[in-house]
């Protein structure tokens, strides 16, 4: 699995920093920075469908393989 | 209350007014009501005004800024006169390009690590209040006015560097913006929230420090200081932006535990929970509802808006539309998926938000750890306040003590 994140449609709600720390963290202005290149280990795919599937602005997306 | 009693309603679809007191009482069901048989409303009010309940038909106008403008986000009988794209406001009655330079000035002192650091602030405030509601000794406690509402403010305050005793006039202006907007004067220009931050900011420059009230004195856009109107209207936004709407959504989760023991339970047993809880209050219990002035000729969902016209965005709508959300009119405690718009979308969405977050996570936590139990003192008697930020503003509780 990855993750593909579109910096231009988030909006820095922060969900996906509260649900998956291992996998996005925050900027100075709340902004999401995504912490995995290229494929997610597999006990943190039920995390990455959590960020994808409560963020707002729909800027996450997970891609299986 | 309002001054004067608006007229009652005749038909939702056609002639409603979420200032009326029927609509607090009532704006879950009308909501849906409205979705079901006539998803774009319209009322002759205020000039005109337009109501869409489906999520999508919110989210394109949230998104949508050469048809909608911000420059008047609380409908009133009248138009703003403030000119684009600024507002009287900033951000949040900018527009595009400006907007984005004046959210900027916020963003870095609103970001999840630096709210971290008002934690601990939120954390003594919500003891001593609950100390206080215990040392009263009182059975029946109206925990709107008791607790909810002073949490916000002690923050915010601190944050801007102002007397913490100041919040009680903080709450009769935003009353007055929010609750009654244009429905009552005030003559005393020494008793507006405008004189009373000219005062504030006056006295600030003489004396700057590091809160974030100096920080907008001290900014500058390519050289040049922000104008006082800029300063003096980003203060008050975050005022007003941050106490009656956190207020209100402490106040639901609170009225909403309160007659669900097993949701009560729950949140003590399954900490797990509570993240998800909180999210759930927010989409069920959406506090905001903002609204735009339709800046060009659009159509949303066949109704044609014009220039001119206002139109509510109504997130706590577009929160319970069942083609955005799984059984979107039930409370589902652990609900895992949840896009919800509480906080607004697209580019203004809420800078408050991790600041409101913590300060709910923190009020309830403190909460059920001093009251895990406890319940309405009487239905009837709770009010919600009307307009388009909406909460229970009195609620009176029974506690064990
Ligand atoms: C549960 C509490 C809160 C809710 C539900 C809420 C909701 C919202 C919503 C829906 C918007 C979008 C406005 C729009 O699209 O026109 C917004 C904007 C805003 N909120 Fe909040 N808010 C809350 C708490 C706060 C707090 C605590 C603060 C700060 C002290 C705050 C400051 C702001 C500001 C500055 C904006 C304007 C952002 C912009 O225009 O770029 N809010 N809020
Ligand atoms: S949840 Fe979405 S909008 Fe929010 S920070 Fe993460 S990616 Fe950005």
């Amino acid at each position: 699995m990855k993750i593909k994140y579109d910096r231009d449609a988030c909006q820095g709600h922060n969900r996906c920093y509260m649900l998956a720390p291992e996998l996005f963290d925050t900027d100075d202005e709340g902004y999401a920075i995504l912490l995995v290149d290229g494929e997610i280990p597999s006990e943190l795919e039920e995390k990455a469908r959590l960020a994808a599937d409560n963020c707002p602005e729909f800027a996450i997306e997970v891609i299986d393989d | 209350m309002p001054d004067v009693p608006r007229p009652p309603v005749k038909d939702w679809a056609t002639d409603f007014d979420h200032t009326h007191p029927d609509y607090a009482a009532n704006a879950p069901a009308i909501l849906a009501e409205l979705r079901e048989t006539c998803p774009v409303a319209h009322t002759d009010r205020f000039g005109g005004a337009w109501l869409p309940t489906r999520h999508d038909d919110v989210a394109r106008i949230a998104k949508d800024h050469e048809h909608f403008s911000s420059q008047g986000i609380i409908i009133t009988d009248w138009r703003p006169e403030e000119p684009a794209p600024m507002g009287y406001a900033p951000p949040i009655t900018s527009d595009p390009p400006f907007h984005a330079i004046a959210r900027r000035f916020l963003l870095e002192f609103f970001s999840p690590k630096a709210i971290d650091g008002w934690e601990e602030t939120a954390r003594t405030t919500c003891r001593e209040l609950i100390a206080q509601i215990k040392e009263s000794g009182e059975e029946v406690v109206d925990v709107a006015t008791a607790y909810a509402q002073h949490i916000p403010v002690r923050v915010i305050a601190d944050m801007l560097d102002l007397p913490r005793e100041d919040g009680d006039k903080f709450r009769v202006f935003i009353h007055r913006i929010l609750e009654e907007p244009g429905q009552n004067t005030v003559d005393d220009w020494g008793e507006t929230l405008d004189f009373y931050l000219q005062e504030k900011i006056a006295e600030r420059r003489e004396n700057l420090g590091d809160d974030l009230m100096s920080y907008l004195i001290k900014a500058d856009i390519e050289g040049m200081a922000l104008l006082d109107e800029h300063v003096r209207g980003t203060i008050a936004l975050l005022i007003i932006a941050g106490i009656d709407t956190t207020w209100s959504a402490l106040g639901s989760s609170l009225w909403h535990l309160a007659q669900n023991p097993d949701h009560r339970r729950r949140w003590t047993e399954d900490p797990a929970v509570q993240p998800f809880a909180i999210e759930e209050f927010l989409r069920f219990y959406a506090p905001v509802t903002m609204a735009r002035l339709v800046a060009k000729d659009v159509e949303i969902g066949g109704c044609p808006m014009h220039v001119g016209d206002w139109t509510l965005l109504s997130f706590p709508a577009a929160n319970r539309d069942p083609d955005a959300f799984e059984r979107a009119d039930e409370f589902i405690i652990d609900r895992q998926r949840n896009r919800h718009s509480a906080f607004g979308l697209g580019i203004h969405r809420c800078i408050g938000s991790n600041l409101a977050r913590m300060e709910l996570r923190v009020a309830l936590e403190e909460w059920m750890a001093a009251f895990p139990d406890f319940e309405l003192a009487d239905p009837d008697a709770v009010t919600w306040s009307t307009g388009q930020v909406r909460g229970p503003r009195r609620m009176p509780f029974r506690l064990p003590h």
